[in-house]
């Protein structure tokens, strides 16, 4: 869908492929801060009740930044677990981002190690997703892109949170339907990314991998292995002409890339 | 002050943080085999397709079963009409809508 969707976008927007993607990348972007706003409103009840102070809770946004294991800690804590176990789990849940990392390097391997080593911080599921699928649009690495991707999540979940854990309670985000949004909002970004069918069998390979394996060991240890062993099924695939056409170019340092 | 839970939060930084940056780190990523290039190209669309599909098809149980409920149907509902807008907003509001829906009318 990518390499369409770059031919499309050249075909409407002469030469200005890129504005045309960070436009498509901010529509997106408000999808997901507008989950990611509800979804924090939980994350500080349920810090709240694990007896978090405010400070906890902004402080556990802006540091540890990962949703996964923020929700899993809260529930650790409140459950009286030794720090070291939450330390334990946290690593597990969130040893995918070396997959998230790897993905992305090719795009920034030409910028400076500093600002690689502060970008990495900011590499959450949604980050990873909003960010890596424009790159794959445009072809090289755009750093203003990145950092809309990252605010993207920060702002909104460390606000989120926050409200939440002020408000208590006030809004019943189950019945609203709102945890549905988080694999709403993955699926429609990995759709993004599919630009032929080595990408739909690494899709399909990782979700038939991930599912069974999470019934068996649990969601972490089926979701590290889907993405995982997805790719390789993918590779199993003759590659189509999109996908021979769409690697990403050698990216090069430029005056529109860097930090906010 | 009290720093409460802060310390807790900067060792989760720790056991995270590695994992975010060693490989955007390490030197010569950008040289590697055309193969481990197509694999990186590939764990994006498989990363998130199975983080999609362990949210809605898995209960965060400490033992996970199958969820064979709403959600599924909400999920490819989203992907359908992103596959048609190419936006993502309408796809996420109409898996939420859904869903509401049906936990309102007692479906879920």
């Amino acid at each position: 869908m990518s390499g369409q969707l770059t031919a499309s976008v050249r075909g409407r927007t002469g030469n200005d492929p890129v504005g045309e993607s960070r436009r498509q990348l901010i529509r997106d972007a408000l999808a997901i801060a507008a989950y990611a706003l509800p979804v924090g409103l939980v994350y500080g009840l349920a810090a709240l009740q694990a007896h978090f102070t405010l400070l906890d809770v902004v402080v556990s946004c802006l540091v540890v930044l990962a949703g996964g294991a923020q929700f899993a800690a809260a529930g650790m804590v409140k459950d009286g677990a030794p720090w070291l176990a939450i330390a334990g789990v946290t690593a597990l849940v969130n040893a995918r981002h070396l997959l998230y990392s790897a993905a992305v390097a090719p795009y920034t391997a030409a910028r400076p190690r500093k600002e690689r080593a502060f970008m990495a911080h900011f590499l959450t599921d949604e980050t990873f997703a909003l960010s890596l699928t424009h790159f794959r649009r445009i072809g090289r690495l755009d750093g203003r892109g990145y950092w809309v991707a990252a605010l993207a999540i920060l702002v909104p979940w460390t606000l989120g949170s926050a409200i939440g854990y002020l408000a208590a309670g006030a809004v019943d985000t189950r019945r609203l339907g709102l945890a549905v949004a988080f694999p709403a909002a993955m699926a429609g970004l990995s759709l993004g990314m599919v630009s032929g069918r080595r990408d739909v069998a690494a899709a399909l390979g990782a979700v038939a991998v991930a599912v069974p394996l999470g019934l068996v060991g649990g969601a972490s240890l089926g979701l590290v292995a889907g993405a995982v062993v997805g790719p390789f099924i993918g590779l199993a695939v003759p590659a189509s002409p999109a996908e021979e056409s769409s690697a990403p170019e050698t990216p090069e340092p430029s005056a529109e890339a860097g930090l906010p | 002050m009290s720093l409460g839970l802060i310390p807790l939060a900067v060792l989760m930084w720790a056991v995270t943080y590695p994992a975010r940056a060693v490989p955007m780190l390490a030197p010569g990523i950008e040289r590697l085999p055309p193969r481990a290039i197509a694999y990186l190209r590939l764990a994006g669309p498989a990363a998130l397709a199975a983080l999609a599909a362990v949210n809605c098809l898995l209960t965060s149980d400490p033992q996970p079963r199958l969820l064979l409920g709403v959600e599924p149907i909400a999920v490819a509902a989203c992907v359908l009409i992103v596959a048609r807008t190419r936006l993502l907003l309408p796809g996420v509001a109409a898996a939420v809508l859904l869903v509401a829906v049906a936990r309102a009318l007692g479906a879920a």
